[in-house]
């Protein structure tokens, strides 16, 4: 299928998502669109498929102009699409998800069960994709659901199959098995537009590459272009891809955890009797595919999930039992994974925000009055101290960009003394501006003595700005190394093979993103 | 977290940069224009009620095609009477007026109690149960202790903040501990409280000596409300003004009123901010019992004087849709309450005038509430408002939220 | 496949260690359990000697009576009941069977409470029975409604207000008619207009769906009033005499012992109701717009990106669920009291909104609540007919404070659809 869009423009109020965007798709292609996060990749995707509606522009089909209003349009037209987040019904199995939109029945409707369970059987057969369609979806590794997700795209006969992100989720070993399908797709005749941020698997995979900046196409590449070139294109300038940062200093240390172990609401064990140490000075990243228990074993740091077994202690204090109140008070700063779930109350304004966590103390709170003035004052001199651009202190925060709510955040947390910084995913949804801005001040922060722990699934991040990496795999850490170990033992441990195993292995066996 | 599919949070959003407002007016003005337009259709809904109900209009549409205009004046007539007999009996001299106060004495006080816990994130569809409890305790202190002046009012009206403060603290304590859901707990409790009215007034505590109806003594005239001179209207009014200006200080310009938005705007991002979003839901369900409760109290020491099982009529209910039209300020409460208790000052005057059933005020309620609760409705009806922004699912959250 | 990812396919283990919130839960629900099989145990120790006697043909003294020593089967009951919570409580059962330990703890109590009640007199089990049943034929259905509604993700509160409106509407409609089928559709009918108001404002206008449902509750209870004052009392014989539905005795069925008349002996709309659990059940967990339904109330976004179109469906569940509404509306002038009255569903809607959570959104356990909460209210009035020292008043609360306390620990994990409430907003 021959696919062409033609200067398609949305915009969203005053924002210009998406401004005359010409994208051409030839039959059984892998075609990247690299963007950074906000570029406007997935409003043009979301457009193709029928979610969103274009202002202007139009889109061809094989020569023939077409309208999609809604997604059914798009998959009568064979397109397939698998979403960032997966859209899939948690409750339902696997088989059910499959059928959904495109039932087969029996007489009066009722639901023919055995023919969407073959039609599962079938196509996880000829891709070895292993999925039981009874499975309920909530209780599949997200890796499965993604076939899923696939499969789904695969049963409506798409001849362009959409991946939005799709990488974000796997491990380096599952990456190449995904590149393997995409391949064996392509041979099938398939286009795939493959969506993403990460330089190294558009290289690895792409046939043509179209690179998207604020909305609008700013050119092709091949794949054969160099990292630094795509970098540069991407952002529109050069782009450091390393921090400047001396080599770290430890010194005494700070946190300690020891045999940690966090039950998650199904009864699951997230965390498994973790063994951790940080020191002042030095920044520790705690690696893994999303969903190994980081983000319980940050909750667990903070008291705000509940541990089962363990010890935490903060420069000598014990902190096990005491509430999330009293671990910030005790010099802890926390910068949540998602930032607008957990990191800012959204229609409180800039101001406010700022002194979320501090607002009882004085010189905020004179007992139980507000000091409004003082509150005033604070983010005056944040705001300024952290080049946060808003239109005011009393704008909601949810009218900021996602970099610069971010560093409210990150502002709020860094203006009062700390000795430990937990950050998980610290630059997740932010422009490669404010990105070095916020490693700067973290690394600032560490030279000041504070011990730093991040968390990451953004193994680039991990190399550029932690000094120690500690490898997280089904709740387990299985490794603490250097954080200029190679990607491909990263890779290899963050699919659970132990320090020794991934060093061999990984020499034996590159894989294609180790290998570039 | 566990039943979510989805992995990576959103990306950052394509900067959700507003649109600009269409028009110079601040959202007060529209938020209060959209109210107004409300009103108006509401009225005329209220209008066909009153046009179809009526019996000239009947007996004039019986000889419609011989007179035609004969409906149309009788209908009109109909509706002018009617609305004649409510305005007047609502704004028509200093007893309607004071009437109208009265009447929305409580409603203030029971609004309050809704926008107090709205803004804290949960709904108090509770108010009713508060009041009648806090009702309760302020009538058996009111009847049965014996104490000089003021101290009398003082502690009959505190054991009624007490009454209605523990009845909404448990809704507060069973979300916080349990999860429970304070829509589900808050209407059963209204249950409870009632069946537990009747009960008491069936024993001898509490009924009247000498009577085999639901009645209790009357209230020691040292615990009642002190009354405006010969109006109805007592001292429980200037009462609600000033819970109202302590609801906003509270909101607006203390630590715990900080709290208790924030937990109402992103219960989350509090909690990783280190408050505790349970105790933030107790202080605010105790906070709005006890201002149930103090409407309980201007009810049972200050209108009605003897406790009955009808002391709550439907304040508790008349007290959500009242802090919905005043969009859960405390301000907007305020007049939100005294539109309302005009409204069932006048339509008392309407029903004994033009034998307009009461009900009918009801109605317009309810339709005021519908309206403005679907800005969008209204704006497709008057085109000519200005738009206003951020208007929508503002509040969208279901039982899991 | 290498032999890293076949091993991500397989699920996590649960853990061996109880979740630390899961121990909370045991612990609080097994209290109250324990609790409850503790006063039952009590009121076996005060129950009376000699006999209870349950009379099990409605109306027939003589016959068919149940004579059991009344202390001894509490005892027996009480004992048992103190095991159901002890198990529970200290984990001797798999998590799956506590389910069951709750229900034998409830039997339990029941039954040790109606011997204590009981004692020494003959306690009409028939009647008991049959009025539940009564009790419970609106709430099924009106719970129903809400599981219709909730499952598509719309909350529906205004069961109470879809109530007084099919009430009314069938009582006038019986009245000017004369028939029963007339009645019955058209309080389906007036359901439906209510739930096409619910509908219009939670889907098209975003309008917060508890807000909602409180405000709409407010409108049906203000419409109904206002025209039963302007119509129904000036011209009550002509609009407010509706004809009650006769039984309708179902051939061999209603022969069945103890159960046949009371199941088998009983006006269209009880046998409505029967077909409508059947029904809703099977559409809802077998058809392709039950498949749907429930897509939409889980993840709207997911349906729509397969091509479903969110609002019709949901439309299409909130004004379904409104016939049923209706219908459960009418059993109050129709099925029941005859004549309309100002605000007489007295809060059932609520307690449908009630069973509906109980029953954790699901049709059968809707029911099971429903019938639970008739029995309660049934029980009340039986145990004021054989004078037991209890007010009334506090038994009438019973289904108000079950709810409490079911939502308070006993629902356990389940919860509402995940969209419930939520509407869907596309750009």
């Amino acid at each position: 299928m021959h696919l062409e869009l033609s200067g398609l423009t949305k915009s969203f109020g005053s924002l210009v998502a998406n401004d005359h965007i010409d994208l051409v798709i030839e039959p059984g292609e892998i075609h990247c669109l690299l963007g950074e996060n906000g570029a406007g990749k997935s409003t043009l995707m979301n457009m193709l498929y029928g979610l969103l509606q274009p202002d202007s522009g139009e889109i061809v089909i094989d020569g023939e102009k077409v309208q999609i209003t809604s997604p059914s349009d798009a998959i009568k037209h064979g397109i397939g699409m698998v979403h960032q987040h997966f859209m899939l019904v948690p409750v339902f199995t696997v088989a059910e998800n499959i059928m959904l939109g495109r039932e087969n029945t029996r007489a009066g409707g009722v639901l023919d069960r055995k023919k969407a369970h073959a039609l599962v059987t079938e196509l996880s057969d000829r891709y070895g994709f292993e999925v039981d369609p009874e499975a309920l979806v909530e209780n599949i590794p997200v890796g499965v659901q993604q076939r899923v997700e696939i499969i789904k795209a695969l049963t409506n006969d798409a001849s362009v199959l959409i991946l939005d992100e799709p990488t974000a989720v796997l491990t380096p070993a599952e990456i190449d098995e995904l590149i393997g399908v995409m391949r064996q797709l392509k041979e099938n005749g398939t286009s795939i537009v493959f969506i993403t941020h990460k330089l190294k698997e558009v290289k690895a995979i792409a046939d043509k590459i179209t690179v998207i900046r604020r909305g609008k196409v700013v050119g092709d590449a091949e794949p054969s272009a160099s990292e630094e070139e795509l970098a540069e294109l991407m952002v529109g300038r050069a782009v450091d891809l390393v921090v400047d940062k001396e080599p770290a200093q430890p010194k005494d240390v700070v946190l300690r955890v020891e045999g940690l172990t966090v039950i998650d609401e199904r009864g699951f064990t997230a965390v498994d009797s973790v063994d951790l140490e940080v020191r002042a000075g030095e920044i520790l990243a705690v690696a893994g595919v999303q969903g190994n228990g980081q983000t319980e074993l940050a909750e667990a740091l903070l008291g705000l999930t509940p541990i089962a077994a363990g010890k935490i202690s903060l420069d000598g204090d014990d902190l096990t039992g005491r509430s999330t109140r009293q671990r910030l008070d005790a010099g802890i700063g926390y910068v949540p994974e998602d930032r607008a779930h957990d990191g800012f109350v959204g229609p409180f304004t800039v101001a406010e925000n700022l002194v979320l966590d501090l607002f009882r103390q004085a010189p905020f709170g004179n007992g139980l009055a507000l000091r409004t003035d003082e509150i005033e004052k604070n983010a005056q001199a944040r705001v300024e101290e952290f080049d946060i651009r808003t239109q005011g202190i009393d704008q909601p925060v949810s009218s900021l960009s996602g970099g610069n709510q971010q560093k409210v955040v990150l502002a709020r947390e860094l203006s009062r003394p700390l000795k430990l910084l937990v950050a998980s995913q610290p630059t997740r949804g932010v422009d490669v501006g404010s990105i070095e801005f916020l490693h700067a001040r973290i690394v600032e922060e560490r030279d000041n003595g504070t011990a730093v722990l991040i968390v990451s699934t953004e193994l680039d991040e991990i190399a550029a700005l932690t000094d120690r990496v500690a490898v997280m795999y089904r709740g387990k850490v299985v490794g603490v190394v250097p954080a200029d170990t190679p990607r491909d033992e990263l890779g290899l441990m963050m699919a659970g093979a132990s320090k020794s195993e991934a060093h061999e292995v990984a020499i034996e066996n590159p894989t294609t993103l180790g290998t570039i | 977290m566990s039943t979510d599919t989805t992995v990576e949070p959103a990306p950052a959003a394509p900067a959700p940069q507003r649109e600009p407002q269409r028009s110079g007016l601040p959202s007060w003005a529209i938020q209060g224009l959209v109210s107004l337009s409300a009103i108006v259709l509401a009225l005329l809904v209220g209008a066909i009620l009153i046009i179809v109900g009526d019996d000239q209009v009947k007996t004039a549409v019986g000889y419609f095609g011989a007179a035609p205009m004969d409906t149309v004046s009788a209908a009109v007539s109909a509706v002018g009477e009617a609305y004649k007999a409510l305005a007047v009996g609502a704004l028509g001299g200093v007893t309607p007026i004071t009437e109208s106060l009265t009447q929305a004495t409580p409603l203030i006080c029971g609004g309050l109690a809704v926008s107090l816990a709205f803004r804290t994130g949960l709904f108090n569809i509770g108010a009713q149960g508060q009041l009648i409890v806090g009702a309760i305790l302020a009538a058996y202190v009111g009847f049965a202790w014996d104490l000089p002046p003021v101290l009398h009012l003082v502690l009959a009206v505190i054991a009624g903040l007490i009454g209605g403060a523990l009845w909404g603290g448990v809704v507060g304590v069973l979300k916080a501990r349990t999860g429970a859901h304070e829509v589900i707990v808050t209407i059963m409790l209204n249950y409870v409280a009632i069946y537990l009215l009747q009960w008491l007034l069936t024993t001898s505590a509490f009924r009247r000596p000498g009577r085999t109806d639901p009645i209790s003594p009357v209230v020691n005239s040292n615990a009642q409300y002190p009354q405006f001179g010969d109006t109805r209207l007592h001292l429980g009014f200037l009462v609600a003004l000033l819970a109202a200006v302590f609801v906003w200080w509270l909101l607006n310009r203390s630590t715990i009123g900080f709290e208790l938005r924030a937990v109402g705007a992103n219960a989350d991002a509090s909690r990783t901010a280190g408050m505790s979003v349970g105790r933030a839901y107790i202080i605010a369900m105790v906070v709005a019992g006890a201002l149930a409760g103090l409407a309980g109290t201007q009810q049972v020491l200050g209108t009605d004087l003897p406790l009955t099982d009808g002391v709550a009529a439907s304040v508790g209910f008349d007290a959500i849709t009242v802090a919905l039209l005043g969009r859960g300020t405390p301000l907007g409460t305020v007049l939100a309450g005294l539109l309302f208790g005009a409204l069932n000052a006048g339509g008392l005057q309407m029903q004994l005038i033009t034998q307009t059933p009461l009900t009918l005020t009801t109605v317009l309620q309810a339709v005021i509430v519908l309206f403005v609760a679907a800005p969008a409705l209204v704006r497709s009806i008057f085109p000519f408002l200005p738009k206003e922004r951020g208007v929508g699912a503002v509040l969208a959250k279901g039982w899991n939220g | 496949m290498s032999e890293t990812t076949a091993d991500t396919v397989r699920p996590p283990a649960p853990a061996a260690i109880e979740a630390p919130a899961d121990r909370t839960r045991r612990l609080r629900v097994g209290g109250v359990m324990l609790v409850f099989a503790l006063i039952g145990f009590g009121l076996a120790i005060f129950t009376n000697g000699g006999k209870a006697t349950f009379q099990l043909v409605s109306g027939d003294l003589q016959n068919n009576l149940l004579g059991v020593p009344a202390q001894f089967t509490a005892l027996v009951l009480g004992i048992l009941g103190v095991i159901a919570a002890g198990a529970y409580l200290l984990r001797r059962v798999p998590q799956s069977y506590s389910g069951y330990l709750a229900a034998l703890l409830g039997i339990c109590f029941i039954g040790s409470f109606l011997c204590w009640a009981a004692a020494g007199k003959t306690f009409p089990l028939a009647n008991q029975f049959q009025g539940t049943l009564n009790f419970a034929t609106p709430l099924i259905l009106g719970a129903l409604a809400g599981v219709l509604c909730e499952r598509a993700g719309v909350i529906n509160i205004a069961i109470e207000g879809q109530f007084l409106v099919g009430a009314f509407t069938a009582a006038v409609v019986s009245s000017t008619t004369n028939s029963a089928a007339a009645a019955l559709i058209a309080a389906a009918v007036s359901g439906v207009v209510m739930a096409w108001l619910l509908a219009v404002f939670s889907i098209k206008y975003l309008v917060n769906q508890v807000v909602l449902g409180v405000v709409l509750v407010v409108f049906a209870s203000g419409i109904t009033g206002y025209l039963f004052d302007q119509f129904l009392q000036e011209d009550a014989d002509k609009l407010n005499t509706p004809n009650v539905l006769s039984a309708v005795k179902i051939p061999g069925l209603a022969d069945i012992p103890f159960i046949g008349p009371i199941l088998f002996n009983q006006t269209v709309l009880v046998y409505l109701t029967y077909l409508a659990v059947a029904v809703v059940t099977f559409v809802l967990f077998q058809t392709r717009w039950g498949l749907r339904v429930r897509a939409v109330g889980e993840h709207p976004k997911a349906a729509d990106t397969v091509g479903i179109k969110v609002k019709r469906v949901r439309y299409s569940a909130v004004l379904w669920a409104g016939v049923l509404a209706g219908l459960g509306g009418a059993f109050f002038t129709v099925g029941y009291a005859g004549s309309f009255s100002k605000e007489m569903t007295a809060g059932n809607g609520f307690i449908a909104l009630a069973a509906l959570i109980m029953g954790r959104w699901h049709p059968i356990g809707a029911m099971v609540a429903a019938l639970f909460f008739g029995f309660a209210t049934q029980l009340q009035s039986q145990l004021q007919i054989i004078q037991t020292p209890i007010p009334g008043e506090l038994l009438l609360m019973a289904p108000y404070l079950a709810t409490i306390i079911a939502v308070a620990g006993l629902v356990g994990r389940v919860r509402a659809p995940k969209a419930d409430g939520e509407p869907y907003v596309t750009e």
